[in-house]
């Protein structure tokens, strides 16, 4: 055991406090959110609601699980979830993987034109515009295909591919696979840690994209959950929701005297919660696998 | 029997292999090439409902108005000054973040922190917005609560109302959203740094303090050099989804002289106002800065000994 000097001691400290001061700051924010969700919506009006709810309801929960909009806006959100992440790792690794060959007709061709797109794009204007065009505007497969080939993902796995062992492709070439056979029986079931990785790289991107609705959709069922959601805090989405439930009084203390148990403050965090949920619960056991793939592609890439 | 020519040869062992890139290449055509012919419409006057081939040609007519605008000057200035606030607090967040870390003996409290440290990367800009907002609110915002009791004001601040904090505020969220996520990549830098030359600092007398910044800060240059060219080649993308929900998706007009970059003047302009062409001059207009400034600072960078390409 090396001896520190007490200056070394009182530099650890330091470092110390620092950390556990950063964790802190980074959680209150959720713990503030949570305890405000479970707080009575009026009662918190009256202001100091820091640690601990003071009057507790489960209202707020309660008329989140039951608006429909929300339950829609889940429904969608879910299943842009699914099918975009399932069709773009499929299509992304495809290509990356068509790539990772580089002795291909039309190698550099193809290379270029992919790299090309990461340093030059035409806009959100001209996107808008064919959007249009294609009819692709305010359906839902608007919130999947245009985002279907990332090239910052398509790297990671070419990277990847390309440090497999060439002996594993060659033993199947070698029995008659044809390419397409060997990446799906050979190189797929290899590749867990970096499709598990981009899967979920590409799933939080789905789930928290609100813009691209918020853009090219106004129809309100095909909303995805984050779209709503910047709608009940920046608008006043919430209000009316509350005023929808509550049969259009949305006073603090209703008619029968009652305190008011839903705001849309009260609701916005609760949303914000439940909103945020999965990925809260999902990302700490994915953490080894993308810890891994921000450094094959930030320093390879 | 005739040898098959070389070419047919390879194509005969490779056509699965361009199977395979096919969609992808095509999906790149129509989602990412298309919309850079769309910059076109920078030239002329789109008219929705004459497409691009029947809308009148305009030229630089829209580049000229944009630069004579009395705007032109407010966002260019907010840009620049939104990405040098960034630039210089939002990019050495993560490198203190990784040196503290890397001070850490405790394995389970690093992991600890580190895990907790991630969590605002995953979770979008509504979420933290939406925080931010609470936070800073007049009713019940801890920010609030906090100042008061320690009487520091003695009524509660409207912050995001208020032209002067805004940026302080865009800078702070960004940094809280951010730091644990960006440090990952300079932590796995510094963990490749040989522990032999801090043995040799030691017993030259050197406290782990001055390690810190005698071995390992200079062993992370390389990094520290190629992420620094990527921030300049970005200054021109200053901000957006977080702008937009701190201003309450662009509605917020108070604080607009500063909160206003390239990218929500050409959102606000072009979807919301509908003058495409317009807003698409603007916007190819940042693209051409952002690639001039990406070449420019990789020049710079290569003099020195790093260099993207």
């Amino acid at each position: 055991m090396i001896k520190l000097s007490s200056g070394e001691k009182i530099f650890q400290v330091c470092v110390y406090i620092l950390l556990i001061l950063l964790g802190i700051v980074t959680l209150y924010p959720f713990w503030n959110a949570i305890v405000i969700s479970f707080n009575a919506g009026a009662d918190t009006a009256r202001g100091d609601i820091t640690l601990w709810p003071r009057v507790f309801t489960l209202d707020n929960y309660q008329l989140v699980f039951e608006d429909g909009r929300l339950t829609y806006a889940f429904l969608i959100s879910v299943l842009r979830v699914l099918i975009g992440t399932t069709l773009s790792v499929s299509l992304t690794s495809m290509l990356a993987y068509g790539l990772s060959k580089t002795k291909i007709l039309l190698f550099k061709p193809y290379m270029f034109y992919c790299i090309f797109t990461m340093f030059f794009s035409g806009g959100l204007i001209p996107s808008f515009v064919l959007n249009k065009e294609l009819h692709l505007n305010n359906t839902f497969w608007v919130l999947i295909i245009p985002s279907l080939i990332s090239v910052y993902n398509m790297i990671i796995f070419r990277t990847f591919f390309r440090e497999l062992p060439d002996g594993l492709e060659e033993s199947a070439r070698i029995d008659g696979c044809t390419n397409i056979g060997t990446f799906v029986r050979i190189v797929i079931p290899v590749s867990g840690p970096v499709f598990a990785t981009l899967a979920l790289f590409t799933a939080v991107y789905h789930w928290n994209d609100w813009f691209t609705a918020a853009i090219y959709i106004n129809k309100m069922n095909l909303l995805p959950i984050s779209s709503i959601l910047q709608q009940i805090l920046n608008s006043n989405l919430a209000t009316e929701m509350l005023a929808t439930q509550t049969g259009g009084n949305a006073s603090a203390i209703d008619a029968v005297g009652k305190l008011q148990t839903v705001t849309s403050k009260s609701l916005s965090m609760a949303t914000m919660l439940v909103a945020s949920m999965p990925i809260i619960l999902i990302y700490p056991f994915l953490q080894k696998y993308f810890v891994k793939g921000v450094l094959v592609g930030s320093i390879k890439g | 029997m005739r040898l098959q020519s070389p070419l047919k040869k390879r194509l005969k062992r490779e056509w699965d292999i361009h199977l395979m890139i096919i969609p992808g290449v095509l999906l790149l055509f129509v989602f990412n090439y298309l919309p850079m012919y769309g910059v076109v419409t920078a030239f002329q006057d789109y008219n929705l409902f004459k497409g691009f081939a029947d809308s009148p040609w305009a030229g630089t007519k829209h580049f000229r108005m944009f630069f004579h605008s009395p705007d032109f000057w407010t966002i260019m200035r907010n840009t620049v000054i939104v990405s040098l606030l960034k630039l210089v607090f939002s990019f050495p967040a993560p490198i203190a973040l990784a040196l503290l870390l890397n001070e850490v003996g405790k394995a389970a409290f690093k992991r600890v922190i580190q895990t907790v440290s991630y969590l605002p990367h995953f979770l979008s800009w509504v979420i933290v917005g939406g925080f931010v907002i609470s936070m800073l609110s007049v009713d019940n915002g801890s920010i609030n609560i906090l100042l008061m009791k320690l009487h520091l004001i003695d009524e509660p601040i409207n912050w995001l109302s208020e032209s002067n904090y805004f940026w302080g505020i865009l800078i702070a969220s960004n940094v809280w959203k951010d730091i644990g996520f960006a440090s990952i990549v300079y932590l796995a830098a510094i963990s490749g740094i040989d522990p032999h030359l801090y043995e040799s600092a030691s017993i030259d007398g050197a406290n782990r303090f001055r390690q810190m910044f005698s071995i390992t800060l200079p062993s992370i240059m390389p990094v520290i050099v190629i992420f620094m060219i990527l921030a300049i080649g970005n200054v021109m993308n200053a901000g957006f989804e977080d702008i937009l929900i701190l201003t309450n998706n662009g509605v917020n007009a108070i604080v607009r002289n500063v909160s206003d970059v390239i990218d929500t003047y050409v959102y606000r302009i072009g979807i919301q106002n509908q003058r495409f062409s317009y807003a698409a001059a603007v916007g190819l207009f940042k693209s051409v800065i952002n690639v001039l400034l990406l070449i420019g600072a990789n020049r710079i960078a290569r003099r020195s000994g790093q260099s993207l390409w």
